[in-house]
């Protein structure tokens, strides 16, 4: 490999056009395919060559160059770190200027490729003033150009509030706002990331999406045929929801929570998992939202992620969102338990799994600590470990009490005798309880 | 002189009387004096004791006076602090009850609204139904165009089969293979053979693959057309008798590409601008230097970078875009001119760079 990359160095720097252009082009497709060869690329000195031969090229010549570099940065940051440091990210920029889309294209595409790494590299290309040049990409009426544009700004915005502040002050979201309307799926997807990458940052960042009027626009986006527009339209309304109650009350006056649940329910994978981490911000900011995601029937969908899905992080995630709608008030833990969702939350929270123990325990301790509604109780009394089962002990001791019919009822199902068989340590909490269940039943039949 | 007689006669029984009655006198002088004092003490003792009994009786009547005063005071005191909390626990209490009844209508009204908690979630539920209903009424929309454009697509292909396969068209002698005499009625693919025109030698087109998709977004409504070279005579064809032309020459003249005036190009709805600015775009798509072709000689000499038209400003490169992004608003300005500097700059400072020559490297 590296005797071709010496043969071709000294061919870049040929009289015939035609003949660097080819090399050009070879050099970019070895690059491509390894990342060994992206490194040989470079030691072998030729980036310097590249960046020397600037303005008298034509297109061929720049967008085979353009290539080059985005074939070598793209493997990792140390080699994307070689390419600006000789330099290149100037040139990259002028090609942004030029008159052929395709060269436009071919230096945007390296740009994003190089931003992608980390938030060094980011900044340096925005301090090579790259961003204004790529808002006006955004606005030419090639597709491509329009869509490699956009994933650009979204790679730039996606490492820090800093960054994403300078793609806003660039004015890249009324154009992007505007983009949600187009018919291609691929260019929705990058609009619908970048738009998403910026405003999950910071509330103010947030608000200024919101204020580019993409409700209720962006809702239409999520009945796309296209999966991942889908996904990132969801992502899109999570990184705005989450941030403060307010903006959570607008997506739901929006109709955003019924777009979303409607969303989940037609999906199947990974694509639901940015709308079930929506379902469960907008939950937890007030009790009045979770209401409102009751009320719209958020809850069957939830509950048919928790089973059918078959990797941990999206189970994970929907147990979490239900436990977020459940534990504001008794009203919500039984909305919660009239889904009959208990005994598989209890079952998943048994089985050996490791990494979603903790949240599973908090959700089924936020859902149990409120919940008054005994029928759906019952069933986990005969299977619970003994930290979850003082939970639920300690509820039927709040209830029962009160409610006559709730002890008969108690008594016929067999809880009772299910209580008695429970040993606790005297003086513990679960031995109180028990103690509060035995006295609301005369003594033959506690014996 | 009797009396004196007499006086005389007595005279020394005086001495005597006088002796004792002397003596008698100091006597009874103790006994006299002891009864003189005990007399005299108790006589001291009752007026005393009247003046006792005095003083208490006005003292009894003073402290009578004074007490039942005080106690009238105090009762007074008393039952005006009893009338006082009597009022104030009156006071209160009337206070509570405005105050339950603020509180309650407070909260119910502004904290925790039950009514308009309902409304706005039974609103929340029939806006959801709104917005599912036209999401619903998009997607099917969205369905409809697919599957009339996929139905199109296949119109198209069926049309152009038809076009080319004219020959299999039944004539009056032989019936085609779709026109087979055991059907009740030709196979509707005959009857679109018998609509279709043949296709002519020459494929005026080059279908790209790109134009299906292109051609709905608006702004860009021609497909990117390849530049098509001048496609080659076939081979081995014999040249046919006759004083006739060269056949690439007739070809070439038979099928030259139009190209329009601007009035023919431009529709007939849009304005003369809107056609303008479509020539303007497209020269400045394909446009593909700025400058124009440079002599060999000239290939390295010719370094110097021409900023295009977005980035020159007036006085050489703007920096907006590189140094600063925000915009200038002068409306906002508060003057015309920059701002002067009232202090006058520092004398040493001034001399920064200029106290060495330029060959020292400091300027």
């Amino acid at each position: 490999n590296s005797g071709v990359m010496s043969l071709l160095r000294p061919l870049l720097l040929d009289v015939i056009p035609t003949i660097q252009q080819t090399a050009a082009l070879a050099l970019g497709r070895l690059a491509n395919y390894n990342d060994d060869l992206a490194e040989a690329v470079v030691k072998g000195d030729i980036l310097p060559q590249l960046v020397c031969s600037l303005s008298d090229q034509n297109r061929f010549y720049k967008k085979a160059a353009a290539f080059v570099l985005r074939a070598v940065g793209k493997h990792s940051p140390q080699l994307a770190q070689a390419i600006v440091q000789c330099g290149a990210l100037e040139m990259l920029v002028i090609y942004l200027e030029d008159f052929d889309p395709g060269v436009k294209e071919a230096a945007s595409w390296a740009l994003g490729y190089i931003a992608r790494h980390n938030s060094e590299l980011s900044q340096a290309v925005v301090d090579a003033g790259a961003v204004p040049l790529l808002v006006l990409c955004i606005q030419e009426p090639e597709i491509a150009l329009k869509r490699i544009a956009a994933s650009t700004l979204s790679d730039i915005s996606k490492h820090s509030p800093e960054l994403a502040q300078t793609v806003v002050d660039a004015g890249a979201i009324a154009y992007l706002a505007q983009m949600i309307l187009n018919p291609d799926a691929k260019l929705k997807r990058q609009v619908l990331s970048a738009l998403s990458q910026i405003a999950k940052h910071s509330v103010d960042l947030a608000e200024l999406v919101v204020e580019a009027e993409i409700f209720p626009v962006v809702l239409t986006c999520l009945k796309d045929s296209d999966e991942y527009v889908k996904k990132n339209g969801a992502t899109l309304i999570r990184e705005i929801a989450k941030h403060t109650p307010e903006l959570s009350q607008l997506t739901v006056n929006a109709g955003g929570v019924a777009a979303v649940i409607d969303c989940i329910g037609s999906c199947r994978g990974t694509v639901r998992l940015p709308g079930i981490m929506m379902l469960g911000y907008v939950a937890a900011h007030s009790e009045n939202l979770s209401m409102a995601v009751i009320v719209s029937k958020g809850i069957p969908p939830l509950c048919a992620c928790l089973i059918e899905e078959h990797e941990d992080h999206i189970k994970a995630a929907a147990a979490w969102a239900l436990g977020q709608v459940g534990r504001h008030t008794p009203e919500h833990a039984r909305a919660v338990a009239v889904a009959n969702v208990l005994p598989t939350l209890l079952a998943m929270y048994t089985d050996t799994h490791s990494s979603e123990d903790l949240q599973m325990k908090a959700t089924l301790k936020n859902i149990l600590q409120k919940c008054t509604y005994l029928p759906a109780l019952e069933p986990l009394l005969h299977d619970a470990p003994p930290n979850i089962m003082k939970h639920i002990i300690g509820q039927f001791s709040k209830v029962l009490p009160h409610d006559s019919k709730a002890r008969r009822l108690f008594v016929t199902t067999g809880g009772l005798k299910k209580v008695q068989e429970i040993k606790a340590e005297p003086g513990s909490l679960l031995q109180e309880y028990i103690n509060t269940i035995n006295n609301c039943y005369p003594e033959e039949i506690v014996r | 002189m009797a009396a004196l007689a007499r006086l005389q006669a007595r005279l020394s029984g005086l001495r005597e009387e006088y002796f004792r009655r002397n003596r008698s006198e100091d006597e009874d002088r103790k006994i006299e004096y002891k009864a003189a004092v005990k007399i005299q003490s108790w006589f001291r003792g009752c007026r005393v004791r009247a003046y006792l009994r005095y003083l208490n009786k006005m003292v009894i009547f003073i402290q009578k006076w004074w007490r039942g005063y005080q106690s009238r005071r105090h009762f007074r005191k008393m039952v005006e602090t009893a009338y006082f909390i009597m009022k104030m626990n009156f006071y209160n209490e009337m206070a509570v009850r405005i105050q339950k009844r603020w509180r309650g209508y407070y909260v119910r009204k502004y904290i925790h609204n039950y009514y308009a908690l309902k409304k706005y979630l039974e609103a929340i539920s029939v806006n959801n139904e709104i917005v599912r209903k036209k999401l619903q009424e998009y997607a099917e929309m969205k369905e409809n165009e697919k599957k009339k454009k996929d139905l199109e697509k296949k119109e198209k292909e069926k049309k152009y089969q038809a076009r080319k396969m004219h020959y299999l068209l039944s004539t009056e002698q032989i019936a085609g293979i779709y026109n087979s005499p055991f059907r009740k009625s030709p196979d509707p693919m005959e009857l679109l053979l018998q609509k279709s025109k043949p296709l002519s030698h020459r494929r005026q087109q080059i279908k790209s693959p790109f134009a299906y998709e292109l051609y709905d977004w608006p702004t860009c409504k021609r497909p990117p057309t390849f530049s098509t070279a001048q496609p080659l005579p076939p081979i081995g064809r014999q040249k046919p008798q006759g004083p006739f032309r060269d056949t690439a020459e007739v070809l070439q003249q038979r099928y030259k590409p139009l190209e329009p005036t601007l009035r023919v190009a431009a529709s007939i709805n849009s304005p003369l601008q809107k056609a303008r600015e479509e020539m303007k775009r497209e020269e400045w798509r394909n446009r593909i230097h700025d400058n124009e072709f440079l002599p060999f000689s000239s290939y390295h000499k010719n370094e110097k970078y021409d900023p295009s038209i977005h980035r020159s400003g007036k006085y050489g490169q703007e920096t907006y875009g590189i140094k600063h992004f925000r915009e200038v608003q002068p409306k906002k300005w508060v003057a015309d001119k920059d701002f002067q500097t009232v202090l006058p700059s520092i004398v040493l400072f001034e001399k920064f760079g200029k106290t060495y020559t330029r060959t020292g490297q400091i300027v």
